[in-house]
């Protein structure tokens, strides 16, 4: 057997800062804090459109964070979690249009259902693996917009013609636009479960899901039960992505099934690939990637728009090939190294 | 009976595009053990290549031989360019650059030739075959450039020291160098294959669907879905796999009342998904044993 490799994402960095009994305040705290005070002040100094666009960012990051944590942290394949992305934003648009339930509850009904209907995908899962795995989940992201269309189910769906969605208005004792409340909100949910990810990874539990990752017999002969963490993980990937399906219903406030096909699927795969597999922070930078990209594809050449997202997408993986998360840790240690002297380990 | 008869033959037809798709991704797969997301787009792009020829007045012959050689060069070139330099990266990086290639050359088809849906013509002619109407000229000239071209494969395969040499690379790469063969240059060659059988593969299928730019998009699930069926480590499976497909889905069209027309593919895929269920390698797949 191989020896495990050393860890070096950051949350392995944290906990050997605090091992080493150093300050708790680390400078990545430093650094997050600070990013979220500027992700707090920035909607006052952006115009509406731009705050629109960063919420769109935190909603992919978010949807690329529950693929991450099946492809990146327990490595199981999915090429289809925009059906996941798809079904939460339904759930919303269905529960705000046809019974009117104020958008903030729909979001827990959103994630609840994608859990339960990945859990269920999971079972079957278990059984393949690499690339049958990625055709299993294809299917589903293929499946999808012909389910969504099918005329049986039309009370529901509307159809080809889709469901329009109310946007929530900020609440009466804030002075901002709907656009500003709807970042904060995307702020909130996203910092909510983006710490909710951390903590599973850091955890025993997310120790079992990245053993099953690295070595599936060992991991099962060292006790962990890998049918349920790969269940489990299954739920909890597809109701992060269901999440942010729901919070993309209302930012942008149309569902209709094409929306949700394939290439939404792919987007978000690379987006993942190109933030860093198995990266939390890489996640936003996916999203960033994904909503970013094609329209700076599209301002340099209308008719070349796919040839040049193509041509920018091969470039970032010829200079980056483990995705902005492995770029930044290969520069930072670089820059630690010609720095100082690192003690050995 | 008789619609029964009808709607087996023309899952066969186009059954056999979707065999030739798939066995154009085992192609690539044995080679470099990545399924070749871009596999339609480079048929699709040999397809408006002809067509070309064609409109400047090449025979249909002449430009189907020219277009097969001419894409056989470019797979070995998109190897030789854009894989190569790749060879080490992680596995998804790969994939990146396989939808990286999807959109450039489906973009570029759009660019070039522009959207218009254009007609392509069939040597084989379209009239009913043996006067019934079971098959037309075109669909029993597909099934059989299918199994010309398969023979040919097969035989190349099994019967030329290249064939061996190219198995032997896809096998054992390490052992296959020591003996002296040149493994990096096996792997374009099954580049330039794929992109040669894609070639075929979109020459016989434009007919039927039309050229454009995302003509290959619905035939591309499907011969993923034949390959994967049949098994991604047999190439005669993923033949049989994209011929299942092809036949299951024309059949749960017709014959599954209420939903089949409408979700004909969610059908075909859940048919697949339920086979992987009993075997998981495919049907005819080897199980790779790992050691621990």
């Amino acid at each position: 057997m191989t020896t495990p490799q050393q860890d070096s994402g950051p949350i392995a960095a944290a906990f050997r800062a605090r091992a080493r009994g150093a300050a708790w305040p680390t400078p990545r705290h430093w650094l997050l804090a600070g990013a979220v005070a500027v992700a707090l002040v920035l909607p006052f100094f952006l115009q509406d459109f731009l705050v629109f666009q960063l919420t769109e960012v935190m909603i992919y990051g978010l949807a690329i964070l529950g693929l991450n944590l099946l492809t990146g942290f327990n490595g199981q394949f999915s090429v289809g979690h925009g059906a996941f992305y798809g079904l939460g934003a339904y759930v919303t648009a269905i529960l705000m249009s046809r019974y009117e339930v104020p958008y903030y509850w729909t979001l827990p009904a959103a994630g609840g259902i994608c859990f339960v209907v990945g859990f269920l995908f999971g079972l079957p899962a278990l059984r393949l693996e690499g690339l049958y795995l990625a055709l299993a989940t294809f299917a589903l992201a293929v499946a999808l917009p012909q389910v969504l269309k099918f005329h049986g189910l039309e009370a529901w769906t509307g159809g080809v013609q889709g469901i329009v969605v109310d946007q929530p208005d900020a609440p009466s004792f804030l002075p901002i636009g709907e656009d500003q409340w709807l970042y904060y909100f995307t702020l909130a949910v996203v910092l909510i479960m983006f710490a909710g990810a951390a903590n599973i990874v850091k955890s025993r539990t997310g120790r079992a899901i990245m053993a099953i990752r690295d070595h599936p017999l060992a991991a099962t002969a060292m006790g962990i039960n890998a049918p349920l963490y790969k269940t489990l993980t299954f739920g909890v990937s597809a109701l992060y992505t269901g999440v942010a399906g729901a919070l993309g219903a209302l930012a942008v406030q149309f569902v209709a099934p094409d929306s949700f096909g394939l290439f939404l699927s792919i987007y978000l795969l690379v987006g993942l690939i190109i933030g860093g597999m198995g990266s939390l922070p890489g996640c936003l930078f996916g999203g960033l990637f994904v909503l970013y990209v094609p329209n700076l594809a599209q301002e340099v050449s209308r008719g070349l728009a796919g040839v040049v997202y193509g041509v920018i997408m091969l470039l970032v993986i010829f200079v980056m090939p483990s995705g902005a998360a492995g770029f930044t840790r290969l520069v930072v240690a670089r820059l630690s190294r010609s720095g100082r002297r690192e003690p050995p380990s | 009976m008789q619609l029964l008869i009808q709607e087996v033959l023309a899952g066969l037809a186009n059954g056999a595009i979707y065999a030739l798709t798939a066995l154009a991704i085992v192609m690539v797969f044995q080679a470099i053990d990545h399924l070749n997301f871009a596999q339609g787009e480079m048929a699709t792009f040999s397809t408006f290549v002809a067509w070309q020829l064609i409109e400047w007045g090449v025979t249909y012959w002449a430009a189907f031989v020219l277009t097969v050689a001419l894409s056989f060069a470019g797979g070995i070139a998109i190897e030789r360019v854009l894989f190569r330099p790749l060879h080490k990266a992680p596995i998804l990086a790969l994939l990146v650059g396989f939808i990286a290639l999807f959109s450039i050359l489906n973009s570029g088809d759009g660019y070039i030739w522009n959207y218009t849906i254009k007609t392509f013509p069939t040597p084989f002619g379209t009239a009913p075959l043996f006067g019934s109407a079971l098959l037309d000229g075109h669909q029993a000239g597909m099934i059989g450039v299918t199994a010309v071209l398969l023979g040919l494969l097969y035989f190349f395969f099994r019967g030329t020291r290249l064939g061996l040499a190219m198995r032997a690379a896809a096998a054992n790469p390490e052992s296959a160098r020591l003996v002296g063969i040149r493994v990096g240059w096996m792997t374009a060659l099954g580049w330039g294959m794929a992109a040669a059988i894609g070639a075929v593969g979109g020459m016989l299928i434009a007919p039927i669907v039309f050229l454009d730019p995302n003509m290959m998009l619905g035939v591309l699930i499907y011969g993923f879905s034949g390959a994967v069926l049949g098994g991604l480590t047999s190439p005669g499976g993923a033949v049989f796999g994209g011929f299942a497909v092809g036949v299951i889905e024309s059949l749960a069209g017709t014959f599954i009342p209420y939903v089949g027309r409408d979700l004909n593919l969610t059908i075909a895929l859940l048919v697949i998904v339920a086979v992987l269920m009993v075997r998981p390698t495919g049907i005819f797949g080897r199980t790779v044993a790992s050691r621990v």
